[in-house]
């Protein structure tokens, strides 16, 4: 893809300042007594067609961004437009309609699937809601799609624990495909699967995103995995996104200390002794209390006066390149 | 260290489980060792029966399972020979594992300290004032911050990097000469796995002890194994140093391995595919249990493959791999000559 027809792209989400906070309560009268930060201020695009992949460790908010936009689950603040349309704002039918257009891949594929319910019948309950054909043609497009996945047509009277986890995963993306979407999220797709199966679902998602002209947001805490099928990658931590590029440059050169830390800890096959590695102190601090400031500065070797005091604001460091970082954006 | 005598050998290990659909063969002819010292891999897929070699090695298979043959040499003894009583002293003490869940394999009504410091009584008759001391120091071996503090913690108030400190603490708190380690750091986010990584290189340095550590992460083992045994549907299928893994990997399940896997930093448009999915181990094939996914086999056009089983054999020094690609017998010719 030439940069200047990628400028032109149309961008088909746009998320904008998207904070979800999750209550706790506590007490008899069940007040507020703190809240969990789970995604604060975190703002974003992807363009048709294209791929964003989203990393970080557990906890940084990555899944419930994922959830939030889709609106599983509500936001506390913030809007997404989808193709130019406030998703947040939608009511009812409207909600319904755009729903068609975005769906979800699932991490865990023996949790997401109905154990008594054919996975046929699974795969075609998102065309029976929307009414999308007669009864036959229900019934030949999710046999299409089930072939499209790499099954067959007898394994649609089948029920989960009949397949393996592999399959069950391509269940989950038949499903997700079954409406013709724009827009998919993957929720960590291939986490549960072993290294030979993790390889075929990550090339058949591939082919699908160019026979159907897919969107996705790929969410994985592997680094790897994410570099291998993103054209873009942002990366969270705590709550925050805090660096955001094109898949070379921020594999080639992070800016984030926590990104440089991040590639580094990754081990390499057949690359012993031949990297160095930052090993970060601490733990990933409770997205409950989060740090002041900087949130990555108390595990940050560059951490100056600055970073316990002032957020650092996510910054167009380069071109294409954001990063929200005192030491890189002083 | 190949000149010393092995400090653990496993021959012919054969442990099956009964059940009612019939006898899975988790673990089907294993012979591996592993020298004083030295950082043995065990790397493969799930059910492939790395972890219930270790479990037979800890003799801790429970029902349905057992252990139907085989010889495991421990210093020299038959652990599979040794009576109960003996071999409860042994794990512990001169043996020793870490599980993958740190969270669920500590006990939720037991301090840290506690935990830690029972292993020193059992073990060593140590009174209690002196081992929760000694569990303090082991807690701060481990790079636990504030170690006297943390002693009275819980394991729900712990971190998983932090409870996997204190398991590896309690593993090593009778400086055991083996640690079986099975996934370690799976559950781990990958900046608190470096951690947990750096730390078992670093004890091995200080206390000499050897380890088997099992991974479906072949960057893992890359990074800490000395040797490598890749693990195929319980057997093994190759064993070589682990350098020698990563740059030429004779066995086509290995090759596949390793080409399944997208490596950071080098961009493939398509990963490599093993087709298929792992066979039963109810009902395994009748020759190479990998032969109806090979693409070498159908390349070199091999019916000896679905018939006959090939054995492990060493085609260089140090280099073992079971595969009709590189052995010769009656009828058959090796398609791939290794001088």
């Amino acid at each position: 893809m030439a940069e200047q027809s990628y400028a032109e792209r149309p961008d088909l989400i746009r998320v904008e300042h998207l904070t979800k906070h999750f209550p706790v309560r506590g007490g008899i009268l069940q007040r507020e007594v703190a809240c969990v930060q789970a995604v604060d201020d975190v703002s974003f695009t992807i363009k048709q067609g294209e791929t964003l992949g989203m990393v970080g460790e557990s906890g940084c908010g990555k899944t419930t961004i994922g959830r939030t936009i889709l609106r599983l689950t509500e936001p506390t603040s913030g809007s997404m437009f989808f193709n130019g349309k406030d998703v947040f704002s939608l009511k009812g039918r409207d909600l319904k309609e755009i729903r068609r257009n975005m769906q979800i891949i699932f991490q865990d594929p023996y949790g997401s699937l109905d154990p008594r319910v054919p996975i046929g019948d699974s795969v075609m309950e998102g065309l029976k809601i929307h009414n999308i054909g007669s009864a036959k043609e229900q019934y030949d497009a999710t046999i299409t799609m089930l072939k499209r996945v790499g099954l067959e047509e007898y394994h649609a009277r089948r029920f989960p624990h009949e397949f393996s986890g592999g399959q069950r995963q391509r269940i989950g993306i038949a499903r997700a495909l079954a409406l013709n979407p724009q827009f998919i999220v993957c929720d960590e797709p291939v986490s549960a699967l072993d290294v030979s199966i993790q390889s075929q679902v990550l090339n058949l998602l591939r082919d699908l995103q160019q026979e159907f002209g897919l969107t996705y947001l790929f969410i994985a805490h592997n680094l790897s995995v994410v570099e291998h099928i993103s054209d873009r990658v942002a990366v969270m931590y705590l709550g925050k996104m805090v660096e955001l590029s094109g898949r070379e440059d921020l594999y080639r050169r992070p800016l984030h200390p926590y990104t440089q830390a991040l590639l580094s800890a990754i081990p390499i096959p057949g690359a012993r002794g031949k990297r160095e590695r930052i090993i970060l102190k601490g733990d990933v601090p409770s997205p409950l209390n989060p740090p002041t400031g900087c949130r990555f500065h108390p595990r940050c070797q560059f951490a100056k006066e600055i970073c316990k005091e002032k957020e650092p604001a996510f910054i167009e460091t380069e071109p294409m390149h954001w990063a929200a970082c005192w030491h890189v954006n002083p | 260290m190949e000149n010393s005598d092995p400090l653990l050998q496993v021959k012919d290990l054969h442990t099956y489980f009964y059940t009612d659909d019939g006898v899975v063969k988790a673990v089907d002819g294993v012979d591996f060792e592993v020298f004083p010292g030295e950082i043995l891999g065990l790397v493969g897929e799930s059910g492939c029966g790395k972890s219930v070699t270790s479990f037979s090695i800890m003799r801790l298979v429970g029902v349905p399972g057992k252990i139907v043959s085989g010889e495991i040499l421990f210093e020299g003894q038959d652990l599979l020979k040794m009576p109960e009583a003996e071999m409860v002293k042994m794990r512990g003490n001169r043996l020793s594992m870490i599980f993958q869940q740190p969270q669920t394999s500590l006990n939720p009504v037991f301090t840290a300290g506690d935990q830690v410091s029972e292993v020193l009584e059992i073990h060593q008759n140590m009174p209690h004032e002196k081992a929760w001391e000694r569990a303090v120091e082991l807690l701060r071996l481990v790079g636990i911050p504030d170690p006297a503090k943390k002693a009275s913690a819980f394991p729900h108030e712990m971190s998983g990097g932090q409870a996997q400190r204190v398991m590896i603490a309690m593993g090593l708190a009778l400086n055991p000469r083996l640690l079986i380690a099975d996934e370690p750091t799976t559950a781990l986010d990958v900046t608190i796995q470096a951690q947990i990584l750096d730390l078992m290189l670093d004890l091995r340095k200080k206390t000499g002890a050897s380890i088997i550590l099992i991974t479906h992460d072949l960057g893992v083992i890359s990074d800490m194994a000395d040797r490598v045994a890749v693990m195929y549907a319980g057997q093994i299928v190759e064993q070589c140093k682990v350098d020698v893994l990563f740059e030429k990997p004779y066995h086509p399940y290995s090759q596949g391995l390793i080409g399944s896997i997208p490596v950071l930093g080098r961009v493939a448009d398509r990963l490599e595919v093993i087709p298929g999915n792992v066979p039963n181990l109810i009902d395994l094939p009748a020759g190479c249990r990998f032969a109806p996914r090979c693409r070498l086999r159908e390349k070199y056009n091999l019916d000896i493959c679905s018939q006959q089983k090939p054995s492990l054999e060493e085609i260089q020094p140090g280099h073992l791999v079971r595969c009709w690609l590189y052995q010769s017998t009656t009828g058959h010719q090796a398609p791939i000559k290794i001088s």
